[in-house]
């Protein structure tokens, strides 16, 4: 079966085919059922599946992240979904001293397969708290693993790895581009490798590093430079824990220098752990400073001024030719 | 104004505190057997006990929480789960888990410091002990969720202290167990201490149980060292979790009779003379008291067990002292199901240093 579909569409296909094929995934979180998913990630889920595995739950993250471990701790498979990062942070206790670690501290006995969906990111217009891009915090905690998809094909395929793991996943989606292009995406129940990178256009020139919603203007400077004669070659990271140094350090072995572009605040954030690595494992292939392209260190600004705060195509623009300048 | 709810919360209690009963006590106590097995677990938790604070005191065991005060809501828990029910514990429940199956060995060794405590495949589908405090209740939600899904007829304890009910995740996890009528069991062991919070100050209201009425749940309070109103309560309350009939909270009245653990000095916050008072109440002496008055229990029997109990005791001592270290790669080995590749250098590293000549060889 084939689909134009966008990446919200996605991965409701992705649910609906693991669902079909596994009475073990229940789907549950705030609004998911009756209604759908605020951003209608569920839609429709509840007709074909019931309430019995798409469970509505009282408001109340902490609860749906360590009911998650309990479900999960049990065989079950429970796809969570949290309406927004800026409320993600209730999960944490769970997600750190419980979900990560339940493998590890039984030497196996238990594990822990679930996953917590989570929309996050700015650019559309959202209110307080609903913007954020806290990926960091996540990648940071051992035993959990943190993917992030930049495309409707990748969102589905990566979703069905990610609850076929047999570990916990967050699965941050980036919503502004939730809509944003739609893309044939065939049926096929095929996941997609966790723990690498997706090298998405090959360039020996510069390498760009980026990941979720990031990756659009990323391939907008990567076409514009290609008409100056500017090859780039664009790394979608995907899953930031474990992350897949390999990929980007043959990367930059090839075109020493990079560029890593990401929206979350600049100072321990991901992008910090990517260029330390090229640096302390590739210093040598670099023939120019790696720079970072990134929010700012300061709050996600309410909508107004969010435009302000995202990187845009000219941010990258203006770090790639400075790196290129370098010599 | 019309009153449009009113609730009360219930106290059970059998045989005083020492040892008469205070009503007619129900049939399964005209005999001795169930009684009998639950003096003679009391003791032995009670006497590993100390001798687990003595290893403590040696050198030879971590920062250990004593269960000393809390024998009788572990031993009629333990007795009356069954194999297929499960356990979501938290720090004070090792003579419960020992009931279940636990070896004492296993047991030592987590409060050695050995994570192969929480791996006993004894331990089925229990949870190993939940250090951060009340997370456990919402996982019982969770196992209680997967149970109720598949249809099955078993129920879910969870238990902690008077501290935990003032975190959200307590309350959350009654209210989730109400809303979707979930086969569980939160068993608050009200021992009235929080390290050196004082129940009082824990909480207004006059009752941890009535928690239960704000989630729609059924809620009591027990007598916690009362075996007779612990072995009515949680036998009504599992028979309601299996049969479908959905969650209870019970609050067990008790009295922590040790430090929180044995980092802990509990002579700086607390007074000698509530301690003197609560030792009057102890769910040990109460039983044997009343053993004694019906003739089912003597000192020769005393003495006899008390022995064996020590042999017992130090066999898993010993068996503890001998355990082999654990390979140093289990340090990663256990993080995923699959060891990442960008963990394996890491791994390695581990390793060598771990070798003779290598920085944290011992």
């Amino acid at each position: 079966m084939s689909n134009t579909v966008t990446m919200v569409e996605a991965i409701n296909l992705a649910l609906k085919s693991e669902m079909r094929q596994d009475d073990s995934v229940i789907i549950l979180g705030e609004d998911v059922g009756v209604n759908g998913g605020v951003f209608r990630a569920t839609v429709d889920l509840k007709d074909e599946f019931g309430l019995k595995r798409v469970l509505d739950t009282p408001l109340a993250e902490t609860m749906i992240a360590g009911l998650s471990v309990g479900m999960a701790a049990q065989g079950l498979k429970p796809v969570a979904e949290i309406q927004f990062m800026g409320f993600i942070f209730p999960t944490m206790e769970h997600l750190i001293c419980h979900a990560a670690r339940l493998r590890h501290r039984t030497r196996g006995r238990l594990h822990c397969p679930m996953v917590l969906r989570v929309p996050f990111g700015g650019g559309i217009h959202a209110p307080e708290h609903h913007s954020e891009s806290t990926e960091a915090l996540f990648a940071h905690i051992p035993g959990l693993r943190v993917v992030i998809p930049s495309s409707p094909a990748r969102a589905y395929g990566l979703l069905l790895a990610a609850i076929r793991n047999p570990d916990p996943v967050v699965f941050m989606e980036p919503k502004r581009i939730y809509r944003l292009n739609a893309q044939t995406v065939e049926d096929t129940g095929k996941a997609l490798p966790l723990d690498s990178c997706y090298t998405l256009r090959e360039g020996s020139d510069i390498t760009l590093i980026s990941w979720g919603a990031m990756i659009k203007e990323t391939l907008e400077a990567a076409d514009q430079l290609a008409e100056q004669g500017v090859q780039c070659e664009v790394i979608d990271v995907v899953t930031l824990n474990p992350i897949d140094h390999e990929t980007m350090l043959a990367s930059v072995a090839k075109t020493g220098r990079c560029v890593i572009i990401h929206e979350a605040p600049k100072s321990c954030a991901v992008g910090a752990e990517i260029s330390a690595t090229l640096a302390e494992r590739g210093l040598l292939n670099l023939r120019a400073p790696i720079q970072r392209v990134t929010g700012y260190d300061t709050v996600m600004p309410y909508y107004r001024m969010e435009n302000h705060y995202l990187p845009n195509t000219a941010d990258i623009l203006e770090a790639v030719n400075s790196t290129l300048e370098f010599s | 104004m019309e009153t449009i709810y009113q609730a009360h919360i219930n106290l059970s209690r059998f045989l005083s505190a020492d040892g008469q009963a205070l009503q007619a006590l129900p049939s399964w106590t005209e005999t001795p057997e169930t009684l009998v097995r639950y003096y003679r677990n009391m003791v032995l938790a009670r006497q590993l006990d100390n001798k687990i604070i003595a290893l403590q005191r040696t050198g030879q065991m971590g920062t250990y929480a004593s269960l000393l005060g809390a024998e009788a809501i572990e031993i009629v828990l333990g007795d009356l789960m069954q194999t297929s029910d499960v356990l979501v514990p938290y720090y004070r429940n090792h003579a419960l888990q020992m009931l279940r199956g636990l070896s004492l060995a296993d047991m030592l060794s987590y409060w050695g410091g050995d994570e192969r405590g929480n791996a006993a495949p004894a331990m089925g589908e229990d949870f190993p002990n939940a250090v951060p405090i009340a997370t456990q209740a919402l996982h019982a939600t969770g196992v209680a969720t997967a149970i109720k899904i598949r249809g099955e007829k078993r129920a879910v304890v969870t238990v902690c202290g008077d501290g935990a009910t003032s975190k959200g995740d307590f309350l959350e996890a009654l209210n989730i167990a109400g809303v979707w009528q979930l086969p569980v069991i939160f068993m608050v062991n009200n021992n009235q201490w929080a390290i050196s919070v004082p129940r009082a100050l824990q909480c207004a209201a006059p009752t941890l149980a009535q928690k239960a009425i704000g989630a729609g749940i059924r809620g009591e309070q027990v007598d916690g060292n009362d075996v007779i109103a612990l072995h009515q309560s949680i036998s009504r309350a599992l028979q309601h979790a299996r049969e479908g009939k959905g969650p209870t909270l019970i609050e067990a009245i008790s009295y922590r009779l040790s430090d929180h653990t044995t980092a802990d000095d509990a002579t700086r916050y607390r007074r000698h003379d509530e301690l003197k008072s609560a030792w009057e109440r102890e769910p040990i002496k109460r039983l044997q008291t009343f053993l004694h008055q019906q003739g089912w229990w003597d000192e020769e029997q005393e003495s006899a067990w008390q022995t064996e109990t020590r042999q017992m005791i130090q066999q898993g001592i010993d068996q503890y002292l001998q355990q082999s270290d654990q390979p140093v790669e289990q340090l990663i080995d256990f993080l995923y199901a699959e060891l990442p590749d960008a963990l394996k250098p890491q791994r390695e590293r581990l390793i060598r240093n771990a070798q003779p000549g290598g920085n944290h060889h011992e």
